[in-house]
């Protein structure tokens, strides 16, 4: 199962790297969006006192993770069901799982690459100093894996809904820069939204993703601009954490291997 | 070998009744075929027919909505995971990683099995040595079928299911194909295949399923489908203008072009002697016979084929 699995996650890998539009959407698009928010507004600083360009850099590491988990596994999987692969997989002893987990590597591997790719951006362009203890590195740890967990189940979910693979990235785009913009991504601090706006955003992992990261990325002072006062950590593992539950929930009760009407 | 004795002497397919509907429209409409292990058998028909929903129950893609499958004696939706290693799919079209070498592709399919075939000695009896490290999207549709057909091989199955196996290939690489199934056949796996190539099926199948329109339009095997007439029409060359009227009651007989006859008729054994023996007293020299009976195609042709207006003879 475990070799089975890596085979699988291999050929996703090779498969992903050697699609260079796929590539460079993936990786450079939320690298650009940074550069370009960082460079314009980055000169100012937040009443708190930390340059703007920072609080994007870590807040854009969740607009990655969406990227990576959510849109690469429900467009891939899409994509995988409409053209037979899934069905050709499911002729064969591969177990069900080793799929999944396969495309879990894959995402995986996506993901920390966003993630350094942002990181890297946001120290070597504008400075951000990189949080010195295991502690902070630990709660990027699981915050990063929530994440990641989350929205590649939510992913999975939403391909089922997808019903020409061609629109799938369309159609997955559309939750994520609505989210983006009241999740407190593009849009900081949140409580400038009206209050029922914030309400709804709270709802969905994106508010509590980017809070995580802006924990781990900013100093503890900075806290003063999110909504309460607080980084709540704990909110933002019990939320992470029950859409995991969720996202894995409508996997097992959407997931289809054939395309509808075949 | 107890691990095969699942089922151990339940035909490698079996089919009953089985009924397929997309909406309102019936592709399979109640049929029921058998194969017994390590045989060939060809499900002959028009695109539409109904070979490829079939097969998809069979695979277990599909529960039909009528009837019941069984291969090698398990239930293909409900007994997927047992089921699985001991089948050999290959697909119409389809389902392949784009970007991925044939090479990849081929040992990522092995990886799922416990015994895998060689993967490189595969590589070389379907002709695909050289394109393995090409990618998938880069191959022709003939080499694309060859590496699904490996695929489907590569896990040592019992039992192989190829949708239309040599669709899109060159003549050489068709025979290297039909090779194959028949060494496949030789070490007592069983195949259920699709075509409507009259010669693949012909060749290759024990026996033969004909649909049309989702039934079973004829069954049996290639020589019982071909022989029901015997020999159809017996053609002599002699000299012309012979008269054919004492010739007798049991033939129907003309001179289709001058000195050429085409008799037909009482043709077994002792007819044709019968005739020959007339053509000898009455002095004809006789040049060349040649006896023609049904082929697959004349019998697949009378029954998938509707009558055109006026063509009765």
């Amino acid at each position: 199962m475990i070799a089975v699995s890596l085979s699988r996650g291999h050929v996703e890998l090779l498969q992903f790297l050697r699609d260079r539009t796929a590539v460079i959407f993936t990786f450079f698009f939320p690298a650009l969006l940074l550069l370009l928010f960082g460079t314009i507004f980055g000169s100012t600083s937040t009443e708190a006192g930390v340059s703007v360009s920072r609080v994007f850099t870590a807040s854009m590491i969740a607009y990655g993770i969406l990227n990576t988990a959510f849109v690469t596994m429900g467009s891939g999987l899409a994509m995988d069901r409409e053209d037979g692969t899934l069905k050709r997989l499911r002729g064969t002893p591969m177990p069900a799982a080793a799929y999944l987990v396969g495309k879990g590597l894959l995402v995986l591997a996506l993901s920390i690459a966003e993630a350094a790719v942002l990181i890297g951006v946001g120290v070597l362009v504008f400075d951000m100093p990189l949080p010195g203890d295991a502690q902070h590195w630990l709660t990027f740890a699981w915050i990063f894996l929530l994440s990641v967990i989350g929205c590649s189940m939510l992913g999975i979910a939403v391909s089922g809904l997808v019903k020409n693979a061609r629109n799938a990235g369309a159609i997955l785009n559309v939750p994520v820069v609505a989210l983006q913009f009241v999740s407190g991504v593009f849009i900081h601090p949140m409580s400038q939204l009206p209050d029922w706006l914030e309400k709804v955003a709270s709802i969905f992992p994106v508010r509590w993703m980017a809070q995580g990261f802006r924990y781990v990325f900013l100093p503890d002072e900075a806290k003063v601009q999110e909504i309460g006062g607080s980084w709540a950590l704990g909110t933002v593992a019990m939320v992470l954490g029950a859409w995991c539950v969720i996202g894995s929930v409508l996997c097992l009760v959407t997931f289809r291997w054939t395309a509808r009407d075949k | 070998m107890a691990g095969l004795m699942v089922g151990g002497d339940a035909a490698a397919v079996e089919v009953r009744d089985v009924v397929v509907r997309y909406g309102d429209t019936t592709a399979v409409g109640g049929v029921s075929l058998c194969l017994p292990r390590g045989r060939v058998l060809a499900l002959l028909g028009h695109n539409g027919a109904g070979k490829t929903s079939l097969l998809q129950v069979c695979e277990g893609f599909r529960r039909p909505d009528g009837g019941e499958a069984r291969v090698l004696g398990l239930d293909p939706v409900g007994d997927h995971d047992a089921l699985m290693p001991r089948l050999g799919i290959m697909l119409q079209a389809g389902g392949v990683y784009p970007w991925a070498t044939a090479g990849e592709i081929l040992r990522l399919f092995a990886s799922f099995a416990a015994n895998p075939l060689d993967t490189d000695m595969l590589l070389d009896r379907l002709g695909l040595r050289k394109f393995e490290r090409t990618r998938f999207r880069r191959l022709s549709g003939g080499e694309q079928q060859r590496l699904s057909l490996a695929v489907a091989l590569v896990g040592r199955p019992e039992l192989v299911f190829l949708d239309e196996p040599t669709a899109g290939m060159d003549t050489e690489a068709r025979h290297t194909t039909w090779q194959l199934i028949e060494e496949l056949r030789a070490d007592g796996v069983s195949v259920l295949l699709t075509t409507h190539l009259l010669d693949e099926a012909e060749r290759l199948a024990d026996d033969v399923v004909i649909l049309r329109a989702g039934r079973v339009a004829a069954t049996g095997t290639p020589a019982e489908l071909t022989s029901a007439a015997a020999i159809e029409v017996l053609e002599l060359r002699a000299g012309p203008g012979l008269d054919l009227t004492g010739l007798g009651a049991r033939w129907t007989a003309a001179e289709t072009t001058p000195g050429q006859y085409a008799i037909s008729g009482a043709l077994d054994t002792a007819g044709l002697a019968e005739v020959l023996a007339w053509f000898a007293s009455a002095g004809a020299d006789v040049t060349a016979v040649n006896t023609r009976r049904r082929t697959l195609e004349d019998v697949y042709l009378s029954l998938t084929t509707p009558t055109p207006v006026g063509a009765a003879q």
